[in-house]
């Protein structure tokens, strides 16, 4: 028998949850998540999550946009085929712009997107919270939270006791059925 | 402006992407005989600017509703057993097992394996958000250098330096006219009324009186400038375009477009919903004739009066614009079939149960949302 992916608790309501989510982190769980259905306001805080890093893939796309543009102009009209249109300059700062602000949101709009989805490390196919009989409702009207066996100071027994003291609905071992196949 | 405008806003520009695009895609882009095309010409920036807007768009638009397909991927398991009960013939159930196979793996595809953790969700919120802020400027940037198409032009009647403002506002005028337009019948079929509310219609109006105003102003200013910038040709296009042989067309659009918004002054007539959306249509038809005005008069009169002729559509051109009517409907009808019509993740986030400060006793007051 292989270890479990780790042990869920199902609340109804989203203050139980922004609660609950409270407790987990004062109790000095590192490898544990929420699972609800829309973002609860305040809960990055609750969970003591940091500032996301997706601004960051942002900035290098618009920055690589913005050089790109002013390449792309710099290259066609003053190196590779200089060629005199009603008498401007081969190159300038000026009117390649509007190309170059373009291609700086293009950019950023995709590093923002697959910046989404590498913090994320999404997209996957199948993850152990997905086997679990409600998980249905987790998208719908329940929320969830999930302390994982991977935390160093998980213990079947007294993780249990600890996520049953918070009163949820239920409280659930998942199973790591990818782990059993392997 | 409220949340679900901007859902509605935000999702609805796409098709509207979809049908200028169409226009716009067919500007030269000569590539060929090892000639680039030209970076110093506003057509070129147009290019970046169109595709671009329409990339972002589409980008956005899937990211909304990324959570909102894994909801409906959760629920297709159980939608289809229900279903499987109530029907009783062997093709219709044949016929709902292939309709469940391909919502299975249409909703299960499309939602990435989206399973709404909160660590996703501090990502995701930070990613919308910025896209959010990217789109902005985005929106300004696309009208303006689609003005900047005549703006750089000689032409009298396109060589003016009001048209980037003034096309940024006939832009949030006629979308807003045309998502009023749209989403009044949705509201009425799919009984959104507690979702789209009386006070989103209202702010939606009120935004149309106001770029609506903007729009008559630029109207009012390009004739003064004509006249106070002294330049012949320039007079002349702008008392041709009031008083010539298109003189009908320029004051529809007047009476479209300055005149039909200032009924929203009046809070009976933004609360009555059929004159609300009369009065969208004729946003819709008066903005149709802006564009009909600035690029037919400009054209047809030019300075050589040997060039002069009446243009009037030929029955290709005809049936190109009701052509561009039948590919926005239909995607527009495969959208709000298949994909969520509002988003469900911000819908319950502003609900009172999603205030996790507690207010149970006090729950008539509207849940903060900052």
């Amino acid at each position: 028998m292989s270890k479990p992916y780790g042990i869920l608790a199902l609340f109804n309501t989203a203050q139980e949850i922004y609660h609950a989510a409270e407790s987990v982190r004062d109790a000095g769980y590192k490898r544990w998540d929420c699972i609800t259905p829309f973002p609860i306001h305040g809960m990055n805080e609750a969970m003591g999550l940091k500032r996301s890093l997706v601004g960051a893939f942002t900035l290098v796309g618009g920055l690589t946009g913005f050089t790109t543009g002013m390449t792309i102009a710099w290259f066609a009209g003053e190196f590779n085929y200089p060629l005199i249109v009603q008498g401007k300059p081969f190159f300038s700062f000026v009117f390649p712009f509007p190309v170059a602000y373009e291609l700086t949101i293009l950019l950023s709009a995709f590093g923002t997107l697959i910046g989404m989805f590498l913090t994320n490390r999404l997209p996957r196919h199948h993850h152990p919270v997905m086997d679990y009989s409600n998980f249905h409702r987790l998208t719908d009207d329940k929320f969830a939270v999930v302390i994982e066996t991977d935390d160093p100071l998980y213990d079947e027994a007294k993780t249990k006791r600890f996520l049953e003291e918070l009163h949820p609905a239920e409280v659930v071992v998942l199973e790591n059925k990818e782990e059993v196949k392997a | 402006m409220t949340i679900f405008a901007v859902v509605c806003a935000g999702i609805f520009p796409l098709f509207h992407v979809g049908r200028v695009w169409f226009a716009w895609f067919l500007t030269p882009f000569h590539t060929y005989q090892w000639v680039w095309p030209n970076f110093r010409s506003p057509l070129e920036w147009d290019v970046f600017a169109v595709s671009t807007y329409g990339t972002v768009s589409v980008l956005f638009w899937y990211m909304g509703m990324i959570p909102d397909l894994a909801a409906i991927r959760d629920r297709t398991h159980g939608v289809h057993a229900a279903r499987m009960k109530l029907i009783n013939s062997k093709f219709g159930k044949a016929w709902e097992r292939g309709w469940y196979t391909f919502r299975k793996y249409f909703y299960g595809t499309l939602s990435m394996g989206w399973r709404g953790s909160h660590r996703h969700w501090n990502n995701y919120e930070m990613a919308y958000l910025l896209l959010a802020g990217l789109s902005t400027p985005l929106v300004l940037s696309v009208h303006t250098v689609v003005s900047f198409d005549f703006a750089a032009s000689n032409l009298p009647g396109w060589h003016t330096t009001i048209f980037p403002p003034y096309f940024v506002a006939g832009a949030i005028f006629s979308g807003f006219g045309m998502v009023l337009t749209l989403m009044l019948p949705l509201r009425a079929i799919f009984g959104l009324h507690d979702l789209i509310t009386q006070s989103h219609i209202d702010c939606m109006t009120k935004i149309c009186l106001a770029t609506g105003t903007m729009v008559g102003y630029a109207y009012g200013m390009e004739f003064f400038i004509a006249w106070y910038g002294a330049n012949p040709y320039e007079g002349f296009t702008f008392v041709n375009r009031a008083f010539g042989q298109y003189a009908w067309a320029y004051w529809i659009m007047i009476s479209c477009n300055v005149i039909t918004p200032q009924f929203f002054w009046f809070k009976a007539v933004r609360q009555n919903l059929w004159f609300v959306w009369i009065l969208s249509c004729f946003i819709n038809v008066g903005m149709w004739f802006e564009r009909f005005v600035i690029t037919v008069t400009s054209l047809a009169n030019d300075f050589l009066p040997a060039n002069w002729d009446y243009y009037s559509p030929t029955l290709v051109d005809i049936f190109t614009f009701f052509g561009t009517f039948g590919l926005f409907s239909v995607l527009f009808l495969l959208f709000i079939r298949f994909l969520p019509l509002m988003a469900f993740a911000e819908i319950k986030a502003v609900s009172p149960q999603a205030d996790v400060h507690g207010h149970e006793h006090e729950s008539h007051i509207t849940p903060p949302t900052e």
